[in-house]
């Protein structure tokens, strides 16, 4: 545990150097401030329809303009930012329990569950997310709860399989067997000194699972298969707007470009996260530098 | 290397055997009431009885699946509750759109991706590497939905010179306008799978020319990009072969969401309907087939790189 505490800041402010990590953080502070504010105060009421500012103009007004019915497509952008923040954080806490579930039954357990993992962990991956989420939804009908629970198990197990080998290496090592020797159970190992162990390769795809969310709730969200009539949802915008694209394509360039941006800016932190958490890449990195000069 | 497809061949049944459990078990087990679900909630008990009937479902659990499953074997999808006709056939019928859309897009998506990608780790010290992998980075993150519109908009709007909806009702007797109605969606396809893929090429590169026997053939009097070509690239390519089998997952979802937008009869937009009309037992056979595929796809791959790998074909000997 003092370990990790004691690495955490080194990391931390290797992330805060890194252009990559400063694009990441701005992006995610810049979506979480939409969010919360939005949850109190938006320009105009994102719902409220006006057939005669149909289409207007940006302007001071309406800075970014409006949409078809004449709702202020930056009121509803930060509305939508609650939609992807909720799908976004839901789909990674999922995704940690299932990874974890996963990378210690294939890893810590005896050999015939570990192998039986294994093959199941290589079926699931065979199954795509937003197929698996459009199977949810034939049940239980389109709605946030699905898109997260699919994102959350299926890239759960992506990182139950990066994990697993991780997990094992960690458990085979010294200061592991010491503090079996000393009597700690098993579920203390595992709390105390595997889990904080791999915590660093968990952060990282967490990160990535967030953009795979937000991609994924664009997706189903236009396929009707995400979020519900009425809800604010950046993926609900580009299909309702998709039918006027002769008319105002400047409208439908609006939530596209804010999907892009804080995809953008979860994969920026992922990557910066897994440089500055992993010194072997560092030193491979000037290694290959260095071959290259 | 008979062993080692023996045993590959158990895990791809396995594999296929767990999957169309889990398929089966989601849309017949959960829902509760299969019939009261596929006919709706304000539905009277006659209807709901009627489909009951319909899909076997007075039958024993194990029994339902083993139908299911064996009818499978002999090509015998079930039907559509809709419209009754023969999901195979359906099947068949949108595969025509889907299969040469898949395809187009996979390889358009390799020929963008294998050579900018060795490009941007060959230069990654210079600004045009940089700015093709800052590209790749952007496009990897762009909601393929928004791509597709974007396309759309620049070359079936602004310049009008491809068609943005829709597939000739004739099909592939109009080979010509078939063929364009499929250019803008696999573009789509390809140029987001393509960016994707781009990046895995540049770091399996840029890992390859720090590897020590690229750095020992340079020494001994090869360019650096000669030595990576002749040495490097081999080791790439089976980084690369691994990578496609997650491409092909991707240009399969790919396929329904742009299916979707472009108005394309195709097995994804087929998928996406029946969804819509909670056709369960078609849906089930849809993704039971579209599974298949995937991991048939992975286990290809698995084969092609054991085949392709050196360091693995000795350990089979051990």
């Amino acid at each position: 545990m003092t370990d990790s505490r004691r690495i955490a800041p080194v990391w931390l402010s290797a992330l805060v150097r890194s252009p990559g990590g400063i694009i990441g953080i701005a992006t995610l502070t810049l979506l979480i401030a939409s969010a919360l504010v939005s949850l109190f105060w938006t320009p105009y009421d994102p719902s409220r329809a006006d057939a005669y500012l149909s289409f207007a103009a940006p302007s001071a007004e309406h800075l970014f303009g409006t949409d078809n019915s004449g709702r202020d497509i930056l009121s509803r952008l930060l509305t939508g930012a609650q939609t992807t923040l909720v799908v976004a954080l839901g789909s990674a806490a999922i995704a940690g329990l299932v990874g974890v579930a996963f990378a210690v039954l294939g890893s810590l357990t005896p050999r015939w569950v570990r192998e039986s993992t294994t093959v199941l962990i290589d079926v699931f991956i065979a199954f795509p997310t937003v197929l698996l989420a459009m199977m949810l939804a034939s049940v239980f009908g389109g709605s946030i709860l699905v898109v997260i629970v699919a994102v959350g198990t299926s890239f759960g197990i992506i990182m139950g399989r990066i994990a697993r080998s991780e997990l094992r290496r960690v458990a085979g090592s010294d200061y592991v067997l010491a503090a079996r020797a000393s009597g700690v159970g098993p579920w203390g190992v595992l709390l105390r000194h595997l889990l904080p162990n791999v915590a660093p390769v968990f952060i990282v795809q967490l990160s990535l699972a967030a953009a795979i969310a937000t991609l994924a709730e664009a997706a189903l969200s236009y396929l009707g298969y995400g979020a519900p009539p009425g809800t604010s949802s950046w993926g609900r915008m580009l299909s309702e707007l998709q039918p006027y694209i002769t008319v105002e394509p400047l409208a439908v360039l609006w939530p596209g470009a804010v999907i892009t941006l804080t995809v953008l800016g979860f994969n920026l932190l992922g990557d910066a996260l897994r440089d500055a958490t992993d010194p072997r890449l560092k030193r491979s990195r000037t290694k290959k530098s260095g071959a290259l000069s | 290397m008979v062993r080692f497809v023996l045993t590959r061949l158990v895990l791809l049944v396995l594999g296929l055997g767990i999957a169309s459990i889990l398929i089966f078990l989601t849309l017949r087990v959960l829902p509760g009431d299969v019939a009261q679900v596929i006919a709706g909630t304000d539905s009277s008990p006659e209807r709901v009885a009627a489909i009951r009937d319909a899909l076997g479902l007075n039958q024993p659990l194990p029994i339902q699946y083993l139908d299911w499953i064996g009818s499978a074997l002999r090509l015998d999808l079930g039907n559509s509750l809709i419209t009754g006709t023969p999901v195979i056939d359906e099947l068949v019928e949108k595969s025509e759109v889907t299969i040469p859309l898949g395809l187009v897009s996979l390889v358009l998506g390799i020929l963008i991706g294998l050579p900018l990608g060795i490009f941007a780790a060959v230069r990654h010290a210079k600004a045009s590497g940089a700015i093709v992998s800052g590209i790749a980075q952007t496009v990897a993150a762009v909601p393929i939905v928004w791509a597709g519109l974007l396309l759309i908009l620049v070359f079936g709007i602004t310049l009008g010179i491809l068609p943005a909806q829709g597939f000739p009702r004739a099909g592939w007797d109009e080979p010509g306008r078939a063929f364009l109605s499929l250019v803008l969606p696999a573009l789509t396809i390809a140029g987001i799978e393509g960016a994707v893929l781009l990046r895995f090429v540049r770091s399996a590169v840029l890992e390859a020319i720090g590897q020590d026997y690229v750095r020992t053939a340079a020494a001994k009097g090869l360019t650096q990009n000669q030595a990576l070509l002749r040495h490097g690239l081999p080791n790439v390519a089976l980084s690369v072969i691994s990578v496609l089998g997650i491409q092909v997952a991707g240009v399969v979802v790919g396929t329904v969401v742009i299916e979707q937008l472009f108005n394309l009869p195709g097995v994804g937009r087929m998928l996406v309907t029946d969804v819509g009309n909670r056709d369960l037992p078609k849906i089930q056979s849809e993704l039971l087939v579209l599974t298949g595929l995937v991991l048939f796809v992975g286990f290809v791959v698995d084969l092609v790189h054991r085949l392709i790998d050196p360091r693995q074909r000795e350990q089979t000997h051990d």
